[in-house]
């Protein structure tokens, strides 16, 4: 058993657990931090994808006592962290994956928003090709992954304040209504 | 009035039904809203099962059969329950009463009794203070197996009969056998112009949902079990942990928390549910297990593999004449929904094309792998595959376009096929018209530059079925409201959100009949204790069928509303309106009052406000055994163009663009539908080039893990355009279909059809492997080299 000081979100947190507990188990099993999802435990999936020091990690591999002193960020620490910073809602990314209908079950898709919060950060404007590459350590098994690009993109639109691209459906039912689908 | 009167032919919603609505007078429906949950899932609030804990929770964990197929001679637990942290441990005797989702196929244990018919059947299970305590605890237990000889070719297993996997089965390991002939196959095939006959494989694949299957128990002091479950059909999990623990229904009660993907995969009542149940009520605490990845594919339940042969005739324009299947399936170890596979492996293939004459033969059997069960477009996704090649292979003989031919024998809309299944509408021409434009086939077609190529494919499938699983004339959906003074109308449905957005379908609904903003309705699901029955999230009937329960109980609602409102103002009620949150007088606008306040009065009025809605589908079916499996309300219909590259190198395909052009009656809400097409493709064209779901020689799984069982990632998606086709169904909720299965169906094929389109090959095995590719493109090397030196040496002579 050990004693571990983590630095998750904004909080300095103290947990104990034993010694080959991963970040992972510490997050949902001590923490009740049960965003972070397990959908392997083996670092093939993505689920449990979190931020260390800004970077996509994947908390299953990680050892927990490794990443002490590290700013780690769940996804519960998204929002806070936008509200902090003045904003209103949830973060763009969360808003965005909503708004495009990216969020099937849901399950892997707080890897997948953190994973893309980082590609933001650091590439605000990425290219479909970026966006494919920067989330292909993060396995949907729901949507085809095109409403996830549609959702990065509209993030990105929206941070620029331009208009996304109609998606094909959209396109199409406009013109059949003669009016946009979308409220 | 039950729903099956009121929703009969000629319900309210259809195109030519009198006050029938265009798009454009809906508040809510037709447009792209968001889900209800979307905000809670994004934001990591959403809770799914294994985000349960419970104070004094104890974890479970279980002990697999090593053989594929053995005799449990005996299991010893003594060292395990030495074990300090172990608090139970049990085996097949603790719950000897077999199950099986179907009731006239109960044929499984939650831990084996005598037999385990698999590499990781399950043998016994251990509670203990945590994961790792209960681990250890699985080494500790004893277990002595009799080995026996072990099935892993459904050949083999259906020539002999002993030993057998079931030998409670009469029959061999035939788990289910189904001969149906409509019309006279034989002579209508003598009299074609021409005749395609041919073999075609689909290999076996399964469903991986990201999230593992979980449950967790409790047992209170006074004997109430509350399981909440990773399942996707609340309602047969209620039954089965009835009947295997032997407590009266009433005393159970199944929560489904938010789940994480299912496709067919968390159908079937689980080992798991049995055990944490059985743990919790012997140990006196909440008891969790949750499944590892390995434990996920041994649990399997996926697309069956099977083994078909089809011969079809048509005439010299290209009318089909008939078809003649014969198909081999292999079920693995259990029955599971293994009846209604084999029905559905002939009877969902007549449409969207007329057959004059059909015949199919389908046998399943038992061989020692993980049980088959099903998965998105259940037991039809294999031969329409087949059929669908064939298609193309007679257009190419006849010198047709393959697009042409599919228009060409069209069975129509508010028709009957063959096999007495009754079509309403049917808007799969638009489909091809609409795949047509987009892919800019007629340009493009054969036009591409080798190793490019276009390929089509149709299907239809589903919207829901007549057959209830257990034959019961209660609804099929069932819907209570709740209206609150502060304004909100609480939904209480018994469906079950898988992801599909089914809780969120019941929001849109009630805002779109009582006019209230989407955030004035809450929705509480899939709980047997708050919830009226609804048979769950399977064969893509929820949008039918709880849409239209969710109508019929909002329109009597409706009717108290409007009747106190227009006390209150002394109006005629055709004058009261419910729009956006508000209630207005259509001949005097000044006058409104709030929802909140039109609640208030009708519950002064008509005492506590609430009402139930219901939907059972009208009589349907073919007059003949198997009849009514198949037979459903209403069915979609999909086209796809898909566009492919092959690299003659490396073998390799690569599907570069994808049109789905789907039938789904109404687009409800068009986003979701987009969505659905979407990951129906994804998940159809990854059967196709990238996953197998096999065992090696030894029964043992050949590699159980995302790793190995290669799902796609954003880098191998294709490109993907959705087409909504709206043909407005009769009797679908404001004229909806299913959207989740159907557009599943034509990926496999349109991608044979477009690989045959780049190189010349006609690839009939699934999966479409690199080896497979080049040995096809040498075998078509080899022939036109032959066919040269014929010619050459004709030309010498």
């Amino acid at each position: 058993m050990a004693r571990l000081q983590l630095r998750i979100n904004a909080d300095l947190v103290d947990a104990d657990a034993p010694d080959h507990w991963t970040l992972l188990e510490v997050l949902r099993y001590r923490l009740g931090l049960t965003g972070s999802k397990q959908g392997c435990d083996k670092g093939d999936c993505g689920a449990c994808t979190v931020l260390v020091d800004g970077k996509p990690w994947l908390a299953c591999l990680t050892l927990a006592a490794s990443v002490q002193g590290r700013a780690i960020t769940t996804i519960e620490g998204l929002l806070p962290a936008h509200r902090r910073a003045g904003g209103e809602g949830a973060d763009p990314v969360q808003e965005a994956f909503d708004r495009c209908g990216a969020l099937q079950c849901g399950f892997c898709q707080p890897g997948m928003m953190l994973s893309a919060r980082a590609l933001l950060n650091r590439c605000p404007q990425p290219t479909r090709e970026q966006i494919r590459d920067a989330l292909s350590g993060n396995l949907c098994r729901c949507t085809g992954y095109t409403q996830i690009f549609e959702a990065v993109e509209s993030c990105v639109a929206e941070a620029v304040g331009a208009k996304p691209d109609l998606r094909s459906w959209e396109a199409q039912l406009a013109e059949r209504r003669g009016k946009p689908v979308t409220p | 009035m039950s729903a099956r009167d009121l929703h009969g032919p000629g319900a309210p919603w259809g195109p030519e039904a009198p006050g029938a609505k265009a798009n454009a007078d809906f508040g809510v429906v037709g447009k792209a809203h968001r889900k209800i949950d979307g905000l809670a899932k994004a934001t990591g609030a959403a809770v799914y099962t294994d985000d349960l804990q419970l104070p004094g929770m104890l974890h479970a964990k279980t002990l697999r059969s090593p053989h594929a197929h053995a005799r449990v001679k005996r299991v010893d637990f003594t060292k395990a329950l030495a074990l300090p942290g172990v608090h139970a441990a049990i085996g097949g005797d603790s719950m000897p009463i077999k199950y099986g989702v179907i009731p006239w196929t109960p044929d499984e244990n939650a831990l084996a009794v005598d037999k385990v018919r698999f590499i990781g059947d399950p043998v016994a299970a251990v509670a203990a203070l945590d994961e790792d305590t209960a681990n250890a605890a699985l080494k500790l237990i004893e277990v002595e197996y009799e080995v026996l000889h072990a099935y892993f070719d459904p050949r083999e297993a259906l020539a002999r009969t002993a030993p057998a996997i079931h030998e409670s089965k009469k029959g061999g390991n035939v788990s289910k056998s189904v001969q149906l002939d409509f019309g006279d196959v034989d002579s209508a095939l003598s009299q074609a112009a021409v005749v395609v006959e041919d073999d075609y494989t689909f290999h076996g694949t399964t469903h991986a949902p990201i999230e593992p299957h979980c449950a967790v128990a409790t047992y209170s002091a006074d004997g109430l079990l509350t399981l909440w479950s990773a399942t996707q059909i609340t309602h047969y999990v209620h039954r089965a942990l009835s009947r295997v623990l032997e407590l009266p229904p009433h005393k159970i009660r199944v929560i489904q928390p938010c789940l994480g993907g299912a496709f067919g995969g968390k159908s079937d009542p689980f080992s798991l549910e049995f055990c944490v149940s059985k743990l919790a009520m012997l140990t006196g605490r909440p008891v969790k297990m949750l499944w590892t990845r390995e434990e996920v594919f041994y649990a399997h339940r996926g697309r069956h593999p099977m083994q078909m042969h089809y011969r079809s005739g048509a005439t010299a324009d290209g009318k089909l004449l008939g078809v003649d299947a014969k198909i081999l399936i292999d079920g693995g170890s259990y029955s599971s929904f293994g009846l209604v596979t084999t029905y559905y492996s002939g009877q969902l293939l007549t449409g969207p094309y007329h057959f004059p004459s059909y015949r199919f033969d389908s046998t399943r059997v038992f061989t020692n792998k993980p049980p088959c069960g099903p998965k998105r477009g259940h037991g039809s996704v294999q031969p329409r595959f087949a059929f669908e090649i064939q298609l193309d292979q007679l257009a190419e003989k006849l010198g047709l376009d393959p697009l042409e031919i599919r228009r060409r024998n069209f069975q129509g809309d508010f028709t009957r096929t063959v096999n007495g299944q009754r079509i309403t509408s049917n808007g799969f021409l638009q489909c091809l018209d609409e795949v047509e434009r987009a892919s800019d086939w007629r340009a493009r077609k054969g036009k591409l530059p080798f190793g490019r190529g276009l390929g089509v494919a149709g299907s239809m499938y589903i919207s829901g079925t007549n057959y209830p699983v257990y034959p019961n004339e209660m609804p099929q959906a069932g819907v209570q409201l709740k209206v609150d003074r502060s304004g909100l109308v609480t939904v209480f449905t018994g469906g079950n959100d898988i992801g599909q957005g089914s809780n969120s379908l019941c929001a849109y609904i009630v805002a779109e009949e009582l006019g209230l903003k989407l955030d004035q309705v809450r929705v509480v699901a899939a709980d047997t204790d708050l919830c009226p029955v609804d048979l769950g999230a399977y064969s893509s009937r929820v949008t039918f069928m709880v849409g239209n329960a969710t109508i019929d109980a909002c329109r009597k609602l409706r009717e108290q509303l409007v009747a106190a409102v227009a006390a209150k103002w002394e109006c005629a009620a055709g004058r009261v309106r419910f729009i956006d949150g508000l209630v207005v007088d259509l001949e005097d606008v000044s006058r409104s009052m709030s929802t909140m306040e039109a609640f208030q009065l009708a519950e002064t009025k008509f005492d506590t406000l609430g009402a139930t809605g219901s939907y059972n589908t009208p009589t349907l079916g073919g007059d003949y055994r198997g009849g009514t499996i198949g037979a459903s309300p209403a069915y979609s219909f999909t086209a796809h163009v898909v566009e492919c590259e092959v690299d003659v190198e490396t073998g390799r395909i690569t599907v570069e663009r994808v049109w789905i052009a789907h039938d789904c009656g109404r687009a409800i809400n068009p986003m979701i539908v987009a969505g659905q097409m979407e990951g129906s493709a994804y998940m159809g064209l990854a059967e196709a080039v990238l996953e197998d779901h096999d065992i090696n020689r030894f029964g043992l799984h050949k590699g159980p893990s995302l790793l190995d069982y290669r799902i796609p990632t954003s880098l191998d998606t294709p490109e993907f355009h959705a087409l909504i086709v709206e043909s407005l169904d009769p009797e679908g909720p404001y004229g909806a279909k299913e959207a989740g299965e159907g557009p599943l169906h034509p990926s496999l094929p349109a991608l044979s059809n477009a690989v045959y389109d780049a190189v010349g090959i006609r690839l009939k095995h699934l999966p479409f492997t690199p080896a497979k590719v080049l040995a096809a493109l040498r075998e078509q090397r080899a022939a036109a080299k032959q066919e040269s030196t014929g010619a050459l040496a004709r030309g010498a002579r």
